[in-house]
């Protein structure tokens, strides 16, 4: 029996050795340890034995049924280990500096722009709206007190359609639609309202004229609204847009749609106010019209200008975007030129 | 629009003032200011000289050698004007001295060395008349510097124009004065003027005003024996200033009075003009104008003519042949108002904008007229006291405008700005402006001014404007609203918006691009892109892109093609507006539309096809929670960069929102014969009506499912969705889902095709037995069977 089992083992390490694969691995266990294996076979010739030397013969099979069980196991971790090396050794060495793809796609400059100012007024509870590019005469003109003879309006500057509408010349052409939208506020809870949108001059192209181009447009409106808001609200929104504490300016202007209207300057960043070429020397540059909305416009929004006071701003977007990118020709905007739109990647 | 200050300071006293600071202020509270120039600084010791002596210069003939006495001593100079005579006073700039950008030092001229030079009026900067020395006329000793007697030294400042349009009260100097003395706190001083009522009992002139739209006041008065010619030094130097150039006595009294309180008058020679008729002609005709040009007067132009003929545009010009000459010694003064839209449109159509129009059209005060003649004759009479008046002020008030008094108190004045004006400084600021004020405590009733009554200043939110002005932007208090804090209304159609570029930005690297609302029509014909009548704009300065457009799509072809030579490969998008026909209002039907385009040489015009309807698809999946059907659609036929087979309609819920297509062979080729190119189009407003699916979350199973992938021989022409129907027959519970994995085709197949379904089978209660996945298996090829679909 012994002599047997010594046999058994040589066989074992003999077979074990030329094992190349899991496979074959399977294989020796199952002959050896399977249920007709031939350790298991030596288990059941041990019914045979007197139980004296079934003691001594059954703890010899046990022993060696254990070395082959172990031998197998770390027989198997030496394969994987040879495959994984075998795997490694046959790996692609990848190129890592293949370039990942063509290269993203990119919003519009405008979009990008008008995004970051969209995301500054929400923070100060503005709802941001939109208006129609083709409107009425009424809407673009009438609506905010610009009356039949009033220059604005005369031909040249207008795109005229032939069902009497035209393009919006400027977003105010928006204002009556949204006053009459959201109605008067809510005591102590302005209406507080931002719309950007696509304005239209007929005029040739240059590269700083464009017929096609962005505005931005913000109002406020309550039962409390004065000059003194107005102008806290432009320096503290602006300081966001250009990202520093910008000092603001207002100077008297004219529009027909505020009462009074200013024009409202930023101390120039270039020179810190102390004069340069880009502020033609003056320390301020010349950035958005602004005003108290006037009584006729709010009037005609269906908003009681005896109750209800309000501000309104314009703001070039296009200009705006072309001041944070540095670009000098207006027409790239529309020129749909994939390589510089290209580059506006945020 | 230039202003003198010494032309200011002679309304309200100026002295001790810093100037800039000023100025500065009237920027902050009145008008933007341009530009500040400091006058005269240039012209150093330049005194009176009498030429003594003449001698010709040894080696040229142009030149002579002057002897010039300036009271100290006789100075020699080499002089070139051909006006020099013996006895001639002229301004001499010596030695050290300064005129303009020239220094005065000892220098040979032509081989003879002069000390000193003779100045022309140009040199001086007076004028542009460099036809000869500047003579001077009056008796000053010689020897004295010119500086003592003439304004030469002044500071000017440029308004911006723009910034007068709604100031018609600004656009002389003694209205800019008024605001002046308002910001210096010091008075202005009253206007000088003849008083014209001894002159009431003279024959009137024979004025009929035949127009009572447009004409709202003609005031006239005849003179006579008018002799001085040239205007005094000091008056031509306040016009060069101001940049008119000053031409004869009488023309520069009118265009001085126009730039000192903005009122436009016009000098005829009463020789040729006796009477005066305003009125329109039915006909229209030639007419010569004052600048020798023949201008078109049409039935809308409203002119001045006397009994016989037309003798000027009304606000606009007066003609060549009843102006005043250089013989003229007896005039016709007018002085009127006119409708300032009228005066404008008569401009433009003749394309004619004068000093005097745009002056008219601002809206002037027609209290002006009769101030102005009265002013006019004061400063003619002061100049040439000979002057007789021949007739008396002869006025014809046609139209007024109404007085405007507002009432208003503290309380709404707070109330908009928002600060703390106190009612004595309101009514300090308003009475200085010339407003009359009555007040009782905090409550005001002021009347307004006429020369800020005819459209500037009429309601009380414009009174605010006048005291915050003054009181000064600056020195407000700023501070937030008091608002209550609540949500703000999202505004979802916005946020979608940037949800779909950022998505076909950054997943399906496209570019956005903006075009125009308009067809090009120039590309679209290089194209043979045909485009449907649409709205068209009547009066583009562009004529031919005059059809708005109904469709983005050929915008985005004609960046395909602008792109094509440089960068082939491209994905690019724009929500932009389109005109779809008319509402049954008569409105355009604007709708907000997603293009898209895709083009490249490197993918063939199926994947070209297929990429662009992933990103449709994700689009529409990302923000509605659906996934689009895409169908037949013939209509789009209708666009011939539409391919013919190759295009698809998108449907979303019952809706069809858009479509897609690859281009049309003939366009493509057209553009580039090795572009693949596909495009579509999305109507966001009709996506916007439908409900964004709600997300249900499900529970999944705890138990593992099996996945079995079945290859289907199929016949070529059988559709996806068609498969798709078959499967979709078979009832079966645990059929969790099934998706195509792949599509093969091959010669060997003929006339088939093999598709690859992955089936995903699970149970929620138990893991599932492997006889009962084949009878489900069995169950379903067994349907397909029917539909002569085999197992491959």
């Amino acid at each position: 029996m012994l002599e047997n089992l010594e046999k058994i083992k040589q066989q074992f390490s003999e077979e074990l050795n030329a094992v190349n694969s899991n496979a074959e691995l399977e294989k020796i266990r199952v002959s050896f340890l399977g249920k007709k294996g031939l350790v298991t076979e030596q288990l059941k010739n041990l019914r045979d034995l007197t139980p004296e030397e079934k003691k001594t013969a059954g703890m010899q099979v046990n022993k060696l049924k254990n070395e082959i069980e172990q031998a197998i196991v770390e027989y198997q971790k030496t394969l994987e280990e040879k495959e994984y090396l075998q795997e490694i050794e046959n790996s692609e060495h990848y190129d890592y500096t293949i370039p990942g793809g063509r290269g993203a796609g990119t919003l519009h400059p405008i979009s990008i722009v008008q995004k970051q100012i969209e995301d500054i007024f929400k923070t100060m509870g503005f709802i941001i709206e939109d208006g129609l590019e083709i409107q009425t005469e009424y809407n673009n003109f009438e609506a905010v007190n610009i009356p039949k003879n009033h220059p604005a309006r005369d031909m040249q500057d207008t795109y005229y359609l032939d069902n009497g509408q035209l393009l919006k010349t400027h977003t105010s052409a928006a204002q009556n639609a949204i006053m009459k939208k959201y109605g008067a506020p809510k005591t102590g809870e302005p209406l507080r309202v931002l719309f950007p949108g696509r304005c239209f001059r007929n005029e040739n192209l240059d590269a700083s004229h464009e017929n096609t181009f962005f505005q931005l447009e913000g109002i406020m409106i309550g039962d409390d609204i004065s000059i003194s808001n107005l102008i806290y609200f432009m320096k503290v929104l602006l300081s966001e847009v250009f990202e520093r504490d910008v000092k603001v300016r207002l100077r008297p202007g004219f529009f027909p749609f505020v009462e009074p209207g200013f024009e409202l300057d930023i101390n120039c960043e270039i020179c810190e106010g102390s004069g340069c070429p880009t502020c033609k020397h003056s320390g301020w540059l010349e950035l958005l019209p602004c005003g108290m909305i006037h009584p006729n416009v709010l009037r005609m929004g269906g908003i009681d200008p005896d109750k209800y006071t309000g501000f309104a701003f314009g703001l070039g977007l296009t200009r705006l975007a072309m001041m944070k990118y540095n670009i000098k020709d207006i027409r790239l905007f529309n020129s749909g030129n994939i390589k510089q739109l290209r580059q506006f990647t945020r | 629009m230039l202003i003198s200050m010494n032309w200011i300071s002679e309304f309200t006293d100026l002295s001790g003032v810093d100037m800039k600071e000023l100025i500065n202020r009237f920027t902050l509270s009145t008008a933007e200011v341009e530009d500040i120039f400091e006058m005269g600084k240039n012209i150093k010791d330049v005194v009176v000289g009498r030429i003594i002596e003449i001698n010709n210069h040894p080696n040229s003939q142009k030149l002579h050698l002057v002897k010039v006495d300036i009271g100290s001593e006789v100075v020699e100079v080499v002089c070139g004007a051909p006006n020099v005579f013996v006895g001639a006073v002229v301004p001499f700039a010596k030695l050290g001295g300064r005129v303009g950008d020239l220094e005065i030092k000892e220098v040979p001229i032509a081989g003879v060395v002069s000390c000193g030079m003779c100045c022309s009026e140009k040199e001086l900067g007076i004028s542009d008349d460099h036809s000869g020395l500047m003579i001077i006329e009056e008796d000053y000793p010689l020897g004295t510097d010119i500086k003592e007697f003439m304004q030469l030294e002044d500071i000017v400042f440029e308004v911006d124009n723009k910034s007068l349009t709604n100031r018609p009260d600004l656009w002389g100097h003694y209205g800019i004065a008024r605001e002046i003395a308002v910001l210096n706190k010091r008075p202005l001083k009253p206007l000088e003027v003849a008083d014209t009522s001894m002159y009431k009992d003279l024959t009137s002139i024979d004025l009929e005003v035949l127009d009572n739209q447009r004409t709202y006041r003609f005031s006239c008065i005849t003179m006579d024996n008018i002799r001085k010619k040239k205007s005094p030094i000091n008056m031509r130097i306040r016009l060069t200033y101001c940049g008119m150039r000053p031409i004869n006595l009488l023309a520069d009294l009118t265009n001085y009075l126009m730039m000192e309180i903005g009122q436009p008058m016009h000098a005829y020679d009463n020789r040729k003009v006796k009477d005066i008729r305003v009125k329109t002609f039915s006909e229209p005709f030639e007419f010569l104008t004052l600048d020798e040009q023949t201008r078109k007067i049409d039935s809308d132009t409203l002119m001045i003519c006397d009994s016989k003929e037309p003798i000027g545009i009304a606000g606009v010009m007066g003609g060549e042949l009843s102006s005043i000459s250089d013989d003229t010694s007896s005039v016709l003064l007018e002085s009127a108002n006119f409708d300032g839209a009228g005066v404008r449109k008569s401009a433009t159509r003749m394309g004619l904008r004068t000093d005097a129009s745009s002056r008219y059209e601002k809206t002037l005060d027609p209290e002006m007229t009769v101030i102005a003649i009265e002013r006019f004759m004061k400063l003619l009479m002061d100049i040439d006291p000979g002057v007789k008046v021949t007739s008396s002020l002869t006025d014809s008030y046609v139209q007024r405008y109404d007085s405007i008094t507002i009432d208003f108190d503290k309380a709404y004045v707070d109330k908009y700005t928002g600060i703390d004006i106190s009612s004595d400084m309101i009514e300090e600021t308003l009475s200085a402006l010339g407003f009359e004020v009555s007040r009782k405590g905090d409550s005001f009733s002021v009347l307004v001014p006429s020369w800020r009554a005819t459209k500037d200043v009429s309601l009380k939110a414009d009174i605010v404007e006048e005291i915050t002005r003054i009181y000064g932007y600056a020195n407000f208090d700023i501070y937030s609203t008091k608002s209550l804090l609540s949500p703000i209304r999202h505004s979802v159609e916005r946020d979608n918006e940037y949800r779909m570029k950022v998505l076909l930005s950054d997943k399906y690297d496209m570019n956005e691009v903006h075009s125009y609302i308009w067809y090009e029509n120039k590309i679209n014909k290089e194209l043979g892109i045909h485009t449907e009548p649409n709205i068209r704009i009547v009066n583009s300065v562009t004529a031919e892109n005059d059809t708005i457009r109904s469709t983005i799509i050929p915008s985005l072809l004609g960046f395909v093609y602008k792109n094509v030579d440089g960068s082939p490969e491209m994905g690019m998008y724009e929500i932009g507006r389109v005109a779809d026909g008319l509402t049954k209002d008569g409105l355009c039907n604007e709708k907000k539309r997603l293009g898209i385009v895709i083009a490249s040489k490197l993918l063939n015009e199926k994947e070209v096809f297929f990429k662009l309807k992933e990103a449709i698809e994700q689009v529409i999946l990302d923000i509605k929670n659906i996934t689009p059907v895409f169908l037949e659609n013939n209509t789009i036929n209708k666009y011939n960069y539409v391919h013919p087979i190759n295009s698809a309609g998108i449907k979303l819920k019952d809706q069809e929102i858009g479509y897609l297509s690859a281009l049309n062979p003939k366009i493509r080729n057209n553009i580039d014969k090795k572009l693949n190119v596909a495009f579509a189009e999305i109507d966001i407003d009709d996506m916007d009506t439908i409900d964004t699916a709600a997300l249900e979350y499900k529970e999944v199973s705890k138990y593992p499912g099996v996945t079995v992938d079945l290859s289907l021989l199929v016949k070529k022409d059988v559709r996806y969705d068609t498969l798709s129907r078959y499967i979709d027959m078979y009832p079966c519970q645990y059929l969790d889902r099934y998706y195509l994995v792949d599509i093969f085709e091959d010669e060997k197949l003929q006339d088939m095709k093999s598709v690859t379904v992955r089936f995903e089978f699970v149970s929620m209660d138990r893991t599932l037995e492997s006889n009962e996945i084949q009878n489900m298996v069995d169950g379903l090829l067994t349907i397909l069977k029917g539909k002569n679909i085999e197992l491959r």
